[in-house]
């Protein structure tokens, strides 16, 4: 459905004036007027001003000439867009989605609504009834698409009412005017001048010649082609509806006028906290906040607040007001309190009371391992299990923190292990062997030790039932060497066990 | 107790009468924040300030007649470089009653293995952290250090840092060690065999000791030691034998004596 306000200026000049069309003001001759490079011009006249000869975009002074006792008013666009923006909302009883088309006209989405209204035609009627009703001279039309209806509303017969099961669209609109199609002034003259006048005579000529001659295909409105096909519906047209944003307010109707600082300070507390519950429901902050205060002589006292964040603490509400309301005063006494959020903004939930809890008091270990575990990866977070294996780095596992240790028998502490282990055992170069097989100096990492005490060896021999038969076993010796460092090699073979060449040393754990 | 030596190297206003006492083993832990300086090739470090976790531990275990033991967690935090050079804990080789309590952290940077230390160290849950980071890395400023030394002081939470290879640099560390390797004393049935862990240990600045070198002695760190083994300490030089050294207090000056230029 497409309600084209006509006169939207006048009219709203009108309702301003309170006088009903045709009578009181408006019954002498009226321009209303907007100042341009070239001195005042003419924006709208109302009906007796347009009778005597003035028109839209005609400047003052040549309407003067014409009707010297022409009355002249200021212009007001940007409440004019205000007021269909207001109207599109109010236009949504009709439909789920409206969308302004400015400057003067509304489109709203009837589809699958008609039935609650007892059909299209009545639902035609009840809009113009009730356009009427608020006093606005509109004409309104329905159409299945949203450039079919807007044709129909600005140059089809007043009413209009076209169904999706009528007979063919393009011949029930070929009667319409090329200004039918919403197109740029400089393409209807093109138009006009190519002779195409009608909706028909557009249809009647090929697609190719219209193709050829309108290249622009960026903007609908410079094509008429592309506004053909949204007319008929063979190309979608988007619409950006309207959506009313109420403002969230709260309120309290005292039954005792109060007249005290402190009680006030007790209901703003109340409000910012009933505030900051209904700001926290919509996952908003509040920018701005208005706090009207309603007098028993009647006066109104309104504060207003501004914050550089959004925010919704009742007690930061309440501090920041606490300084506003010193010249406050209250007469004979405030009996209602209003709080409004003009402006918020989306202000995501945050956990502050338990952000502090684990300030005071410290995170449990579960807390602490998801943190750990959040920012670091669940493989950075373990604790080693024993795993069963003689292999001295197969004989604990790394399992996530929390796991439970799985039953297993009682150790043999009988040999000591170091207490770390290399992730990968290094060699180490033997440089003087003692006639017992143990080196004597050895280098690592390119410092020389000399070892001065041993322990050893522990044969461990690897595990045949799953490696190959070529690995080689290893003899461990505990060392430490002249300086005191402690740490555990071994000698990966022996010599002549016929898996390899002569037998290499490693280091492979550190010991305290 | 003569203090001149301490008094001509202090700055004046620092209360003298706190910093008389002299460290020992088995005092229960004052300070929360412990780091220890070590060489990444052996684990003297880690098992310095494993030695000394358990001593304060066992120092701090206030009633002799709690009927459950103390089973929380600990958490031992390693950066890449320094598990690269020193090796990942060894559960076989942990003392008995720490190996099943060990939750390990492996940090790629060293901003990440400081946010572990301060995560841990705000749980409640841990009895200690052990931190090994390697090097000086830029994350561990001064701030860091005293972001550190304020949660451990807030949650109670002991923090030792194991340092590997780092010069001495600006640090809020209410202690700090340095320690090196000591020959073991030979166990008494294998003279030829490495015995109890030992180190030399030198505490060159804390807030309420005086500076002094021990040779530490644990024998219930390994774990075929006596179970009832502890921290034995026996001092090389205190506050009469050498003066102490404050040249950590400026940057880059520790390392060497201040006379060196």
């Amino acid at each position: 459905m497409a309600i084209w306000c006509g006169a939207l200026a006048i009219d709203r000049w009108r309702l301003g004036e309170g006088c009903a069309a045709g009578e009181g003001a408006d019954a002498q001759p009226l321009a209303l007027i907007a100042d341009t490079a070239h001195g005042p011009r003419i924006t709208a006249a109302n009906r007796a001003g347009v009778q005597s000869g003035a028109c839209a975009g005609m400047m003052l002074a040549d309407a003067r000439a014409l009707c010297p006792q022409l009355a002249v008013r200021p212009a007001d666009p940007a409440g004019d867009l205000a007021f269909l923006e207001s109207l599109a909302l109010w236009a949504q009883r009709w439909g789920p989605w409206s969308a302004i088309d400015p400057p003067d006209g509304i489109l709203v989405d009837t589809t699958d609504a008609a039935h609650l209204f007892g059909g299209e035609a009545a639902m035609l009627a009840d809009a113009q009834r009730l356009l009427a009703r608020r006093g606005l001279s509109a004409r309104a039309a329905m159409a299945p698409t949203a450039g079919a209806a807007w044709a129909l509303a600005h140059h089809g017969p007043d009413g209009a009412l076209l169904l999706a099961s009528d007979e063919d669209m393009a011949s029930r609109l070929a009667a319409l005017p090329a200004a039918a199609l919403r197109l740029d002034d400089d393409v209807l003259v093109l138009l006009r001048r190519l002779g195409l006048k009608r909706l028909g005579d557009l249809t009647g000529i090929g697609r190719d010649a219209l193709a050829r001659r309108f290249r622009t295909r960026r903007s609908p409105a410079a094509n008429p082609l592309t506004r053909l096909d949204q007319l008929l519906g063979s190309v979608p047209e988007p619409l950006l509806p309207v959506i009313g944003v109420a403002a969230p307010m709260v309120q309290r109707r005292l039954a005792e006028p109060i007249r005290h600082r402190a009680l006030l300070d007790r209901v703003l507390a109340d409000l910012a906290r009933d505030m900051a519950r209904l700001l926290e429901a919509q996952g908003q902050g509040a920018r701005r906040l208005e706090l009207g205060l309603w007098k028993v002589d009647g006066e109104v006292l309104v504060r207003r607040l501004e914050m550089a964040a959004a925010a919704r603490d009742p007690a930061h509400v309440c501090r920041l007001f606490a300084a506003r309301l010193d010249d406050l005063d209250a007469g004979f006494g405030i009996e209602l309190a209003r709080l409004r959020a003009p402006w918020t903004e989306p202000l995501v939930m945050a956990q502050a009371e338990l952000d502090a809890a684990a300030e005071r008091h410290g995170t449990s270990l579960a807390a602490c391992i998801d943190r750990l575990t959040v920012r670091l990866g669940a493989d950075a977070v373990r604790r080693p299990l024993p795993h069963a294996s003689h292999l001295p780095e197969r004989a604990q596992r790394w399992c996530p923190p929390l796991m439970a240790q799985p039953g297993a028998q009682e150790t043999l502490d009988f040999h000591a292990r170091p207490l770390k282990l290399l992730d990968r055992a290094e060699p180490i170069a033997v440089i003087y062997e003692a006639p017992g097989g143990l080196p004597r100096l050895f280098r690592w990492r390119g410092h020389v030790h000399e070892i001065a005490r041993a322990e050893g060896p522990e044969r461990i021999a690897p595990e045949w039932w799953r490696e190959k038969s070529t690995v080689r076993l290893r003899d461990y010796y505990r060392i430490e060497d002249s300086t005191g460092r402690r740490y555990w090699i071994y000698r990966h073979g022996l010599a002549g066990d016929g898996r390899g060449g002569a037998p290499e040393w490693f280091l492979q754990g550190l010991a305290p | 107790m003569p203090t001149s030596t301490a008094s001509t190297a202090l700055p004046p206003g620092l209360g003298m009468p706190a910093r008389t006492a002299r460290w020992r083993p088995g005092l229960a832990a004052t300070c929360h924040h412990t780091e220890v300086f070590a060489s990444s090739a052996e684990a003297s470090g880690a098992g310095l300030a494993l030695a000394l976790a358990i001593d304060a531990l066992r120092a701090a275990a206030a009633d002799p007649a709690a009927d459950v033991p103390d089973e929380r967690a600990w958490l031992w935090v390693q950066d890449k470089a320094a598990l690269r050079l020193s090796g990942r804990p060894y559960r076989p080789g942990l003392p008995a009653t720490l190996r099943h309590r060990l939750i390990h952290v492996a940090a790629d940077k060293p901003e990440d293995a400081l946010f572990a230390l301060e995560e841990g160290l705000r749980c409640r849950d841990l009895a200690f952290v052990i931190g090994e980071i390697a090097g000086n890395p830029r994350a561990l400023n001064f701030t860091a250090s005293r972001r550190l030394s304020l949660a451990a002081e807030k949650h109670g939470v002991p923090l030792w840092l194991v340092r590997l290879d780092a010069r001495r640099d600006l640090g809020s560390a209410r202690m700090r060690w340095d320690a090196a390797p000591a020959p073991s004393q030979p166990p008494r049935w294998n003279p030829q065999a490495p015995g109890a862990p030992s180190w030399a240990a030198g505490l060159f600045r804390a807030h309420t000791f005086q500076p002094g070198q021990w040779i530490l002695r644990d024998d219930g760190l390994v774990p075929h030691g006596r179970p009832h083994g502890k921290l034995v300490a026996e001092l090389v030089s205190g506050p009469n034998a050498s003066p102490p050294d404050h040249g950590d207090l400026v940057r880059r000056a520790g390392d060497r004596p201040l006379a060196a230029g």
